[in-house]
């Protein structure tokens, strides 16, 4: 299936290679200013908005967009739907370069990255930042082993794959039971703000809404990624399989939406939605983009369409966005006092670090077994598995 | 946490709005206790806490009369700060302080989003950027002096004691001079009380504070989350794990079944 695509010398300049080389080259500036300088230098951060792009988008939004490795794993190998197999490893290589895109953005954003492994033996269990910390580092080892298989596979080396066999299904539990614990913390790091997080964001149902719309994230994701690389690496799309999925999404997103909504009916702050103020439009524009998507997946002729059911996946990762950054900024802003954009330096090495993890997502596509081996091959270790499985469980 | 255990040591200051005159004095001896880098001539006093500022004096005019606050750390009984810290480089130390290592630090700062006064401040500059805020002196403290700030008032504006003797003192005001003052001491009880106590002839909302605040400890709020955390693991993985074998035994015997008839297929063929 995979056809390597041949390298044309003469091809090799083109518009596109030109735009990422400007990125990364500013990257490359953007990386040694920060450093050099510091944060007051690269970022328009300030007492008033300590968080803003960086730990918004790169860190908070980065761990949610990696959720598809999880809810796939949870999917297909724990609870069996083998459908989708060919969508677990695509979307286990997005979560683990997700999770070295929230790692690299935290060491960019914190300010003394050389003390972050103070977290590993100085310990305040009582602080969500602490688990958030925790869960960074555990998850991601859990994602390297998840993804080793393919590295290994490419190279043959056959001893250390059966060891990560024997042990892979505790492993994908115990990478869906990190998950569950870090998509939720993040929620958590907010339930401090009660005074300074405006109503329309701030119920301590936040841990458990984080928790939902990353699931239902995590399959928009892996739906829209299907889409990018049919597109940019030249794959087919198995529409109906993502047609199929779409039917999760579908399911994953109203199920959010109606906890969403009735904890803002409990709290009775739905006259905040409709004031016209800045946290009035951020919030109607969120609630939208969950909500649109929805005539799409429930109609089972527009699911069926690659356009329609793009856009939804696309609309559902935006509304993510949009939540956490109206949760950890907009919705901040005005009990702070304090007001905030981006600079281009922000915007660009944000930039610089997607487009580095999609670089290498692209590569690893090229050279290693991502999309091609969960064929027969795969099929066969998992006999074998189940029949060991079964000589274990049955010896009387 | 150790709230109740240290409330008889613990120390504070009672700052009372209608006796300060905005002279200032307390950010100067606060900045020369403390090492912060001196305004340079000419320059308008500091309004905004800052990294060299640990506090500010502030005029507010409310209905026509002038009233100078003061901001500072509050010194919270149970920090927000102090449970957001997630390598416990701040802590609340017997004597009241919310004291801070920079050493152990590695900038994460949530300390500051966590503060529901937002007083804690960055050095945004540096290279080594470390939190800054009001320390309640406690090196001075150690060595048997009040505060800085509370040296150097020259009305008795702002008073260093022990914090129960100092809501005394407060309560009394208020009762003797009810015309003087609002009926509210801000500290007592806002998100549990802490060190900094403050009296004002106007209401506090009015001057910028923070204005209906609750009266539980914000630590709360993330524990009641965090301690399921144990109970989280377990149920998930033993639910995850009992999924995995009734899906996986399924499966299993619908191949058992499927390998049984092939069986049965071949020998009907052998025959």
């Amino acid at each position: 299936m995979p056809s390597i695509a041949g390298m044309d010398v003469r091809k090799l300049i083109t518009p596109g290679r030109i735009a990422i080389g400007i990125i990364i080259l500013g990257g490359v500036i953007i990386t040694l200013r920060r450093f050099a300088f510091g944060l007051g230098a690269t970022t328009n951060l300030s007492d008033q908005v300590p968080w803003g792009l960086w730990i918004s988008f790169d860190v908070i939004s980065g761990v949610a967009l990696a959720a598809g490795g999880f809810t796939m794993a949870l999917l297909v190998h724990i609870a069996g739907d083998h459908t989708y197999r060919g969508l677990v490893r695509p979307a286990i290589l997005t979560a683990f370069l997700g999770y070295l895109l929230v790692i690299v953005g935290l060491l960019f954003d914190i300010g003394k990255p050389w003390n972050i492994w103070h977290a590993i033996i100085y310990w305040n269990h009582h602080s969500a930042m602490f688990e958030v910390a925790w869960c960074v580092m555990l998850y991601t080892t859990v994602l390297l082993l998840e993804f080793l298989p393919m590295v290994l596979e490419r190279f043959g080396l056959h001893a250390p794959m059966r060891i990560i066999r024997a042990i892979q299904i505790p492993l994908f539990i115990t990478g869906i039971v990190l998950s569950t614990l870090h998509q939720s913390s993040l929620g958590s790091l907010f339930l401090l703000t009660p005074g300074k997080l405006h109503p329309l964001w701030y119920t301590r149902y936040l841990p458990l809404l984080f928790f939902f719309s990353a699931v239902t994230v995590g399959f928009a994701m892996v739906m829209l990624e299907s889409f990018l690389s049919s597109k940019f690496l030249r794959r087919g799309l198995e529409l109906r399989l993502l047609a199929r999925l779409g039917r999760y999404l579908a399911f994953a997103d109203i199920f959010y939406l109606i906890l969403r909504i009735q904890d803002l009916t409990r709290r009775g702050v739905w006259g905040e939605a409709f004031t016209g103020s800045t946290e009035s439009i951020f919030f109607l524009a969120e609630m939208a983009l969950f909500t649109v998507p929805l005539f799409i997946l429930f109609s089972s002729r527009l699911r069926r369409q690659r356009t329609p059911l793009f856009l939804a996946s696309l609309m559902i990762v935006i509304g993510l966005v949009l939540n956490r950054l109206n949760i950890s900024l907009v919705g901040m802003l005005r009990s702070t006092g304090g007001s905030y954009l981006p600079n281009w330096q922000e915007i660009w090495l944000s930039v610089f670090l997607v487009l580095c993890a999609a670089l290498v997502f692209g590569l690893a596509a090229r050279f290693l077994p991502v999309f091609s081996a969960e064929g027969p091959r795969d099929a066969g270790a998992g006999a074998k598995r189940s029949t060991d499985g079964a000589s274990q469980a049955a010896p009387a | 946490m150790n709230r109740s255990t240290h409330r008889e040591s613990q120390k504070g200051l009672l700052i009372d709005f209608t006796k300060c005159i905005g002279c200032e004095a307390c950010m100067e001896g606060c900045r020369e206790a403390n090492d912060l880098a001196q305004p340079s001539p000419g320059d308008p006093p500091a309004r905004e806490l800052g990294a060299d500022n640990f506090t500010v004096v502030v005029p507010r005019e409310v209905d026509g009369k002038e009233v100078f606050i003061r901001r500072l750390c509050m010194h919270c009984a149970d920090p927000a700060c102090v449970s957001a810290c997630p390598v416990g480089a701040l802590t609340k130390r017997p004597d009241g302080a919310v004291s801070y290592d920079g050493d152990l630090c590695f900038g994460c700062r949530y300390c500051m989003v966590a503060c529901p006064f937002s007083v804690p401040r960055y050095q945004w500059d540096s290279n080594a950027p470390v939190v800054r805020k009001c320390t309640l002196c406690y090196p001075r403290l150690d060595e048997g002096q009040e505060p800085a700030c509370a040296a150097a008032c020259p009305t008795g504006a702002t008073r260093f004691g022990p914090r129960e003797t100092l809501l005394e003192i407060a309560r009394e005001r208020i009762r003797k001079h009810p015309d003087l003052y609002v009926d509210h001491i801000f500290g007592e009880k806002e998100v549990g009380g802490g060190s900094i106590l403050m009296i004002s002839p106007v209401d506090f909302a009015q001057l910028g504070f923070p204005a209906s605040m609750t009266h539980n400890p914000l630590p709360e709020l993330t524990w009641a989350v965090q301690k399921r955390i144990p109970s989280i693991v377990v149920t998930g993985t033993v639910f995850l794990g009992g999924l995995y074998w009734v899906v996986n035994r399924r499966m299993e015997r619908a191949r058992d079944a499927e390998d049984a008839r092939e069986v049965e297929d071949a020998r009907g063929a052998e025959r």
